[in-house]
């Protein structure tokens, strides 16, 4: 076998694990995400991401969840929602909690999960995004 | 061939049963009633209420799809079937009433007039008159439905708008403020003429507090007095979850229904009913630890409802075509829980309470259900994906009733056969 050759499998060898990493690391932002789905939103959104009319949004195919408007979606995360939301034609009243103890990773699994369940398939969200949207939230209140 | 008779006659029934059930816009009733979808598609129908020739009106929570957020519908060839529908208004909310040649419909914060002429036709649709103004609108509870007594005064729920009256709304950790400050222009029950016009909070008097939220309500003639069906907090297990666990939470605190005499208090921020237990416990945003009970001075309910159902409308029959058995019971609707989550939700029905000189006995039952529109024994487990809700209840001329849905706007008509 040649040089070349080794070089070569040890590439394709590497490419596929990098491959294998990032899908084993996008699936575990999604079970986080989930678990934080499950003990902080579900009641209010429902399992299947539906809301309940006229009091809580869906998360479910909502226009804004599935946008690329990150910065605003990082803030309701963190500071909650005490406004009328007007999504989608429809209006919702309710408050929304805030989260001012979920950490940097937490939001971006939170967000990957929910812009990609039920018929969501919107981009995963990093780590490096949320500081960013953090970033731009505080320069914005200044 | 025995066995494809047993088959034939088996998928015979199925067929039938199917069709007779489609009969009734998919509801099930007590023998005897039965139902139709007298409307659909009409935009979110909170309460509705029908003239003495029977002409039907909804208030829509929001403009429907034409842009109008009260319609009035007309069934001329009687066949339980609206076939003339047509609407205006661009105020969304709940409360519609029919008093007299008036009609009256509440925005989220306001009380307007309309008049009818003798073909119950309004006749100033760009130019009601305002009753009352000023009311709050703080998006949550923010429902302001209607009543009369039979002195032309009109009853309000004005809903508080907060679950617990947190310092900072659900918000886990916050304490419940202390007295709590809405309780003064919210969270209630406040009177008003109905006669006269452009009145605003000094006009009016609290006539009960201590009530979180209450959309329905209706003036009993027989006791000559008012009953409201109260929404009770939420997310005690969300909030508590070393006093709450997820199955405690779908069962606390009861939906309560109340006979309310001027002045009575509720006790809403700082206790809530307890149908386990038949107690009034403390809440845990006031020290409350699941068990501590509250204050006797607050009112004890008259009924008792499972947690979380959401009592959208109260209706006193006093119809003289169902059996003897409903006369002067009070019909309630409920349009379905959500804080029931993780667990399947309850409700999507109408209950019945039947009364007993004047007094409700504790034992409901199911009138109507199917609303939701799920296969026999499913629950929902998801609120949104409930086909209807049911909302507004009124009475027609003839003794029948009519349920409204708050989701796409379906208006069932129920009746009895003699």
């Amino acid at each position: 076998m040649g040089n070349n050759k080794v070089k070569v499998f040890v590439n394709i060898g590497l490419f596929v694990s990098c491959l294998l990493s990032v899908h084993f690391v996008k699936a575990q932002n999604l079970v986080n995400g989930k678990k934080i789905f499950e003990t902080r939103c579900l009641v209010c959104h429902q399992s299947d991401g539906g809301g309940v009319p006229n009091m809580n949004p869906p998360l479910d195919g909502a226009s804004n969840v599935n946008g690329k408007d990150i910065a605003r979606l990082v803030k309701i995360i963190q500071n909650g929602y005490d406004e009328r939301v007007a999504l989608d034609g429809m209006y919702y009243n309710n408050a929304m909690t805030a989260n001012p103890d979920l950490k940097e990773d937490a939001i971006a699994d939170i967000l990957s999960f929910i812009r990609n369940s039920w018929s969501n398939k919107a981009g995963m969200v990093t780590v490096l995004q949320v500081k960013a949207a953090i970033a731009k939230n505080k320069a914005k209140k200044k | 061939m025995k066995k494809q008779i047993q088959i034939l006659s088996i998928s015979l029934f199925a067929f039938c049963s199917n069709v007779l059930a489609q009969n009734n816009a998919g509801l099930k009733l007590p023998e005897g009633f039965k139902a139709s979808l007298y409307a659909n598609n009409i935009g979110s129908a909170r309460h509705i209420a029908v003239t003495k020739s029977g002409v039907v009106f909804a208030k829509l929570n929001n403009p429907n799809k034409e842009g109008n957020s009260i319609v009035r519908l007309e069934d001329a060839n009687n066949d339980g079937v609206a076939e003339k529908i047509n609407g205006w208004a661009k105020f969304g909310g709940t409360g519609i009433y029919i008093k007299g040649n008036s009609l009256y419909a509440s925005s989220n914060e306001a009380i307007f007039k309309y008049d009818l002429n003798s073909k119950d036709e309004v006749l100033n649709p760009l130019t009601p008159v305002t009753i009352v103004s000023g009311l709050l609108d703080r998006r949550q509870h923010n429902s302001k439905s209607i009543t009369f007594d039979m002195a032309n005064n009109i009853y309000v729920n004005i809903g508080a708008y907060s679950n617990a009256c947190q310092e900072k709304d659900r918000m886990q950790g916050s304490q419940g403020m202390m007295p709590c400050p809405i309780l003064d222009s919210a969270g209630g029950i406040w009177k008003f003429d109905g006669s006269k016009q452009n009145q605003t909070y000094k006009d009016g008097k609290r006539y009960a507090t201590g009530l979180r939220n209450v959309i329905g309500l209706d003036w009993n003639t027989q006791t000559n007095q008012l009953f409201v069906a109260q929404h009770g907090r939420d997310q005690l297990n969300s909030f508590y979850p070393n006093l709450y666990t997820d199955a405690q939470n779908a069962e606390l605190p009861a939906e309560t229904f109340y006979a309310i005499n001027e002045g009575d208090n509720a006790g809403w921020p700082y206790v809530y009913y307890d149908p386990i237990q038949h107690k009034k416990i403390v809440s845990p945003e006031y020290g409350g630890d699941s068990k501590k009970e509250g204050a006797a001075e607050f009112k004890d309910p008259a009924v008792a409802f499972p947690a979380h159902m959401a009592p959208m409308g109260v209706l006193f029959y006093t119809g003289d075509q169902f059996p003897a058995k409903y006369k002067n019971g009070a019909f309630i609707s409920f349009h379905g829980s959500w804080n029931r989550s993780p667990l399947p939700q309850e409700g999507f029905f109408v209950a019945f309470v039947p009364f007993k000189d004047g007094k409700a006995t504790g034992d409901w039952e199911i009138f109507a259900n199917g609303f939701a529109g799920m296969e026999d024994g499913v629950k929902v487990t998801n609120t949104s994906k409930a086909k209807a809700r049911p909302c507004g209840l009124a009475l027609g001329p003839d003794g029948s009733i009519y349920v409204s849905d708050d989701t796409k706007g379906a208006i069932f008509k129920i009746s009895y056969n003699k």
